[in-house]
């Protein structure tokens, strides 16, 4: 029987020669990562343990989340985790400015993780890295804890759903509206405990930075990792940023428990309604004008170059609506450098934005744009909860950088094309 | 584990957002953490759950973030195991991760209501509601995963397995 690429994965670090949805498994990790919020609570339990981590060159630490610090509470926590990566001296600790910023946008752009590598991190969106063909997963501070001390972490193998991408996509659609799209049509636990397995000749039509976005919300349909095929595009992306990788492709008798087909050439922009990722709905589709008072524009989800290269497009020679606050974050700090050389930053801050320092920020309601009571936002972040950003009673709707411009400049949730 | 008590029922897709806020996050303090558990659809919860009730929830419970501050604030809460139809798998883990059991019995779980007294038997999966009379079984944890429930959680699992 033939393995998907998940399989070939985690036999690959397991020491077997297969694996099957279902069998329980020890693995060998390539990558450990922890944030501001999951790291402290991780050290201390790593203590009860005690001795030395398994090997400081595979940790990353990225104090992301409240940072930079925003009161005296996560400056402590941030300092429990810098004094615990000098102690342990640990190679890819990510000091706020410097060469840092959101850990799922810096560990692929620094060629950390990379194709056939498994990483566990603690953070959900550590799933991010299937967009480089990668096995990733989040987990909690315990898994966290014990991986930080033997490098290994046990696995239930994932049965998979094929996700057949067919077709190109259009212009004003990206690698959010797909995900979106997919969230809604199979629900916010429609790939509980599975692999999200992305394939098809639609795949080629999407860049690097849709496919991080695809990635990187898999986890919001339930889904344990979300992978794509190593192509052109991937090998490129990786030149110059990690060298020694093996990219594993799915046998063509893999099994699948499912088979979900996606037009990319049918689709337009959506938006995702509260308080679920998963209450899509096009844009063109809504009936009565959505004003909306704040947009964000960032995030691990859409805090790369071509998300900002996409907002950029339709800011030039607009202003932010009067009645909104856009509150734009580059995800690292060499995207910032990048969107500065490009032009972007000054189109962004001509056009009214707010420019922030990369940080996880608002998107889990943190600091640096928390909504009060009543307001509504697009945001092009990853959850639409309950108070996620704030007041229970403000709202998130959910969309790429393309609708979040356009809706900025309208002041209501907008399609890319209705900005002249 | 033996556990008997009174029931707080939620719906489906309950995340780790509103089990405890980011905002409260500051902190990893579990009794600060069990102070706002649930605040945010539930105002009352932290209020007045009692040591030994148990939490009950729909699908997909704990969906959302990893944050293991989430069933953190529920144990400290004295929440001594949640039931629902299925659990988000990173909440899943981390509940077996720090010793709380979480069962699983899929549609029958729309069968208990709020405020219901359960008597519960972790290791062997029973659930009694007593105020229904109905009796339900949980999803059996695989393999390995049961010992490391049966040895309290991860932590204690590995210390064990190194001597």
């Amino acid at each position: 029987m033939g393995m998907n690429m998940s399989e070939k994965i985690l036999a690959r670090h397991a020491g077997l020669d297969s694996v099957e949805a279902g069998q329980l498994i020890t693995c060998k990790l390539d990558m450990v990562l922890a944030n501001d919020i999951t790291a402290p609570p991780a050290i201390k339990e790593f203590e009860k343990i005690g001795g030395n981590v398994f090997d400081p060159a595979k940790i990353a630490l990225v104090p992301d989340h409240f940072t930079p610090n925003k009161d005296m509470k996560t400056a402590e926590l941030t300092k429990i985790v810098r004094d615990f990566a000098r102690e342990q001296k640990i190679v890819h600790y990510f000091e706020v400015g410097h060469d840092a910023g959101i850990e799922h946008v810096i560990l692929p752009e620094q060629g950390l993780v990379g194709p056939g590598m498994l990483t566990i991190g603690a953070d959900s969106h550590t799933c991010t890295y299937g967009a480089v063909n990668g096995f990733s997963t989040g987990v909690g501070t315990t898994d966290l804890a014990v991986a930080l001390a033997t490098g290994e972490a046990w696995f239930k193998v994932p049965s998979a759903i094929q996700v057949v991408l067919r077709g190109q996509k259009p212009k004003d659609v990206g690698g959010k509206d797909v995900i979106l799209t997919l969230i809604g049509m199979i629900g916010v636990d429609g790939a509980l405990y599975q692999t999200l397995e992305f394939t098809g000749e639609g795949v080629a039509s999407l860049g690097m930075d849709d496919r991080f976005t695809i990635a990187n919300m898999a986890i919001e349909a339930g889904a344990k990792n979300g992978i794509f095929p190593f192509d052109d595009k991937t090998r490129v992306y990786l030149e110059e940023r990690i060298k020694d990788y093996e990219p594993v492709s799915s046998d063509a008798d893999a099994k699948y428990a499912r088979t979900v087909e996606i037009d990319l050439s049918a689709l337009r922009p959506v938006v995702a309604f509260p308080h679920l990722p998963g209450n899509t709905k096009r844009v063109m589709d809504i009936k009565e004008p959505i004003p909306i008072q704040q947009v964000v524009l960032g995030s691990c989800t859409n805090g790369r170059i071509e998300d900002l290269a996409a907002a950029a497009e339709i800011f030039a020679n607009h202003k932010v609506h009067p009645d909104v606050r856009c509150i734009v974050i580059p995800g690292s700090q060499r995207v910032y450098l990048d969107a500065m050389a490009r032009g972007y930053i000054r189109t962004f801050v001509k056009a009214g934005c707010a420019v922030s320092t990369p940080t996880c920020g608002p998107c889990m309601g943190g600091h640096m744009g928390i909504l009060t009571k009543g307001e509504r936002c697009v945001s092009t972040t990853n959850r639409n909860f309950v108070g996620r950003m704030g007041h229970i009673e403000s709202e998130i709707y959910l969309a790429g950088p393309q609708v979040a411009a356009a809706s900025a400049i309208l002041g209501r949730i907008a399609e890319p094309k209705e900005v002249e | 584990m033996k556990a008997e008590g009174k029931v707080w029922r939620y719906g489906d897709n309950v995340d780790t957002d509103v089990i405890i806020p980011a905002r409260y996050l500051n902190s990893f303090d579990p009794k600060e953490l069990a102070s706002h558990c649930m605040v945010d659809i539930d105002e009352t919860f932290a209020k007045e759950v009692k040591a030994g009730d148990i939490m009950v929830g729909g699908k997909n419970f704990g969906c959302g973030s990893s944050r293991e501050h989430a069933p953190i604030a529920i144990k400290a809460s004295g929440v001594p195991v949640v039931v629902a139809a299925s659990f988000a798998r990173i909440f899943y883990r981390n509940g077996i991760n720090i010793g709380l059991p979480l069962l699983e019995i899929g549609d029958d779980v729309e069968k208990i209501k709020a405020n219901d007294v359960l008597r519960i038997d972790t290791s062997e999966g029973t659930i009694e509601d007593l105020t229904t009379g109905d009796t339900f079984k949980a999803h059996p944890l695989p393999g390995f995963v049961q010992d490391i429930a049966k040895a309290g959680g991860l932590i204690p699992y590995i210390k064990a397995k190194k001597k």
